[in-house]
């Protein structure tokens, strides 16, 4: 494989997977408690942190690039202090990347799970709770496993948002080859430059393959927990 | 085992307000949808927080407002059952059954074998619940409460989604809960048959009030609770002995009043069983008729007559130290004078005590 692609192209990819990889991970916690909350607790602003959940969705992706990097760039809100104090820094480096993969592929996952929690009849964690289960206990034992298939649907949908993610990623991160240049940056490299087309065209192949992948892993998988859940 | 309930709750359009004492046994919450009985149990399990109130089972103090106490439901080892069973639907039977044995503490308490041989449900046990049927669901939500180790059983009427050839398949097994295990239980019902088949103890609630509340024979009795189930359903239980099996098929027993005898109930001579007879089964007449049919003639003494709506009136009787109940016309009443303490025969057809009427004693 490695000499079907050149170690530029192959740099993106790997890059590419590991940038949406590690979104998909880290925000999967996040997207279940997100989710959790909005399906089924009562809270003040629940409509302000619904609104602040989707809006990468609808706003340009450029726009929320910039505000990556207002908040999170060396001289961000945040990230001044994250790198003075922790040493983070996610300006121009993959993590930004995968920072901003994870924050745009946010809400999709966040709808995924939160469709299959309010499936879930909410009644059965009080059953659960009047044996004995504290809450904790009763989502990690009934709701958590009751969920799986639309966790993996939410998961794959987010990591395929991720692998897609263009604006927002240019915009905080730019275009460094080896560091931030992603597989869809790659392909928007090549066409800047005269007789790239027949690279860039080679990575669209590159990139309908990983997409009809991660499709058809979603299906089996969402299938195959779902089976083993409702126990036939 | 006493469990002492002092509620105040508000819902839109509704306000409750109740207080009552379960002693041991079977505790039954009687009334109308609507009557705020759910919420009276919701608030006992923990579910529901009530305005202002205070529930305490023996020592435990399990809800205190006034305190500021509010134990959460997983600690106040309530068993519930549900009416729709809310069963785990990822999990076996096995696994529902132990569910609560996780957090259960290391006592000895019912088994998981005791439990299943005596609920009949060894063949489900590596089944999923959504390949039982409404029956076999409730038997299984019944024995993964038991074995939660409850120091109470909740049961928010457990058969009310069931047909009536389901519900007699589970009000055994209900009542050797009460008598074999000796559980002490609160149960939600609005059904006359369950309350005279299970109760010790009625809690007659009507519109978020308490109406009556005491030892189940006597509120069943009263005819000024007549209103509140219904006159089809006004009826009073009596104990009885069983005496023997005869020939033709008939159960001969030995009651305050004298000899009834019943279509055949299987049980042994000597077993104890309350009947529960139907205010409307019974005829009245004053002198001892002969040359009837009905092979059930009861001397009684008439002790009040409660007037209807309509053109009926509800005679209560008394039948050696128990009470029973006729449902008799207005006319009638006043056609045979009866008054209190007139001596009156009550007659009662064999057949029409059906075999869900008859109930093991306690």
């Amino acid at each position: 494989m490695t000499d079907l692609l050149t170690p530029e192209e192959w740099r993106a990819l790997t890059l590419s997977l590991r940038v949406s990889l590690w979104a998909t991970l880290v925000s999967l916690p996040l997207g279940v408690l997100a989710a959790y909350a909005l399906a089924r607790w009562q809270f003040w602003g629940k409509q302000v942190l619904n609104g602040l959940i989707h809006l990468p969705l609808i706003l340009p992706p450029v726009v929320t690039g910039y505000l990556l990097l207002i908040t999170f760039g060396r001289k961000g809100y945040v990230g001044q202090y994250l790198d003075e104090w922790f040493g983070i820094v996610f300006a121009f480096r993959w993590t930004g990347a995968a920072l901003a993969a994870g924050v745009m592929a946010f809400p999709l996952m966040v709808r995924a799970i939160r469709l299959a929690i309010e499936a879930v009849d909410p009644r059965l964690e009080d059953a659960a709770s009047t044996l004995g289960a504290s809450r904790l206990w009763a989502f990690a034992t009934i709701t958590l496993p009751l969920i799986l298939p639309g966790i993996v649907a939410g998961a794959i949908l987010a990591f395929a948002k991720a692998m897609g993610e263009f604006g927002a990623t240019i915009t905080f991160v730019s275009n460094i080859p080896g560091q931030t240049q992603t597989l869809p940056s790659a392909i928007y490299g090549f066409l800047q430059v005269p007789g790239g087309e027949a690279q860039a065209f080679r990575l669209v192949l590159v990139a309908i393959g990983v997409a009809m992948t991660a499709l058809l892993l979603s299906e089996w998988v969402s299938r195959a927990v779902a089976r083993r859940i409702s126990g036939q | 085992m006493t469990l002492s309930v002092d509620l105040h709750h508000r819902l839109p359009g509704f306000a409750l307000q109740v207080a009552f004492e379960a002693p041991p046994g079977v505790t039954v919450l009687f009334g109308h949808s609507g009557s705020g009985k759910s919420t009276v149990i919701n608030a006992v399990a923990g579910l529901l927080r009530p305005d202002r109130g205070r529930i305490a089972l023996d020592g435990t103090v399990l809800l205190d407002t006034g305190a500021g106490v509010m134990l959460p439901p997983h600690r106040r080892r309530m068993g519930y059952v549900f009416q729709d069973g809310r069963l785990f639907p990822h999990l076996s039977v096995r696994q529902n059954l132990l569910y609560g044995r996780w957090f259960a503490p290391r006592v000895p308490g019912a088994e998981l074998d005791r439990v299943v041989d005596m609920l009949g449900i060894g063949p489900l046990l590596a089944r999923r619940p959504g390949a039982l049927s409404g029956g076999e669901k409730q038997r299984v939500a019944i024995g993964r409460a038991i074995l939660s180790n409850p120091r109470l059983l909740l049961m928010d009427e457990p058969l009310a989604a069931l047909d009536e050839a389901r519900k007699a398949e589970i009000l055994p097994y209900l009542e050797r809960l009460r008598d074999e295990w000796r559980l002490p239980i609160l149960y939600v019902s609005h059904s006359v048959a369950e309350v005279a088949r299970l109760a010790t103890t009625v809690v007659l609630l009507d519109g978020g009030r308490v109406v009556a509340t005491g030892p189940a024979a006597a509120v069943l009795a009263d005819p000024a609770m007549a209103p509140a189930m219904g006159p089809r359903e006004a009826g009073a239980m009596i104990s009885a002995r069983l005496v023997a099996q005869e020939d033709d098929g008939l159960t001969r027993f030995e009651t305050g009043g004298g000899p009834i005898w019943l279509p055949q109930v299987r049980a042994a001579a000597g077993a104890r069983l309350r009947l529960r007879i139907l205010a409307h089964d019974v005829m009245l007449a004053t002198r001892r008729p002969r040359d009837i049919s009905a092979l059930n003639i009861l001397s009684a003494t008439v002790e009040g007559i409660a007037p209807g709506d309509g053109p009926g009136a509800l005679v209560r009787l008394r039948v050696g130290d128990e009470v029973l109940l006729a449902r008799v016309t207005r006319r009638s009443a006043v056609a045979l004078d009866l008054a209190p303490g007139r001596a009156v025969f009550a007659v009662l057809k064999t057949v029409s005590v059906a075999q869900e009427n008859v109930g093991s004693a306690m």
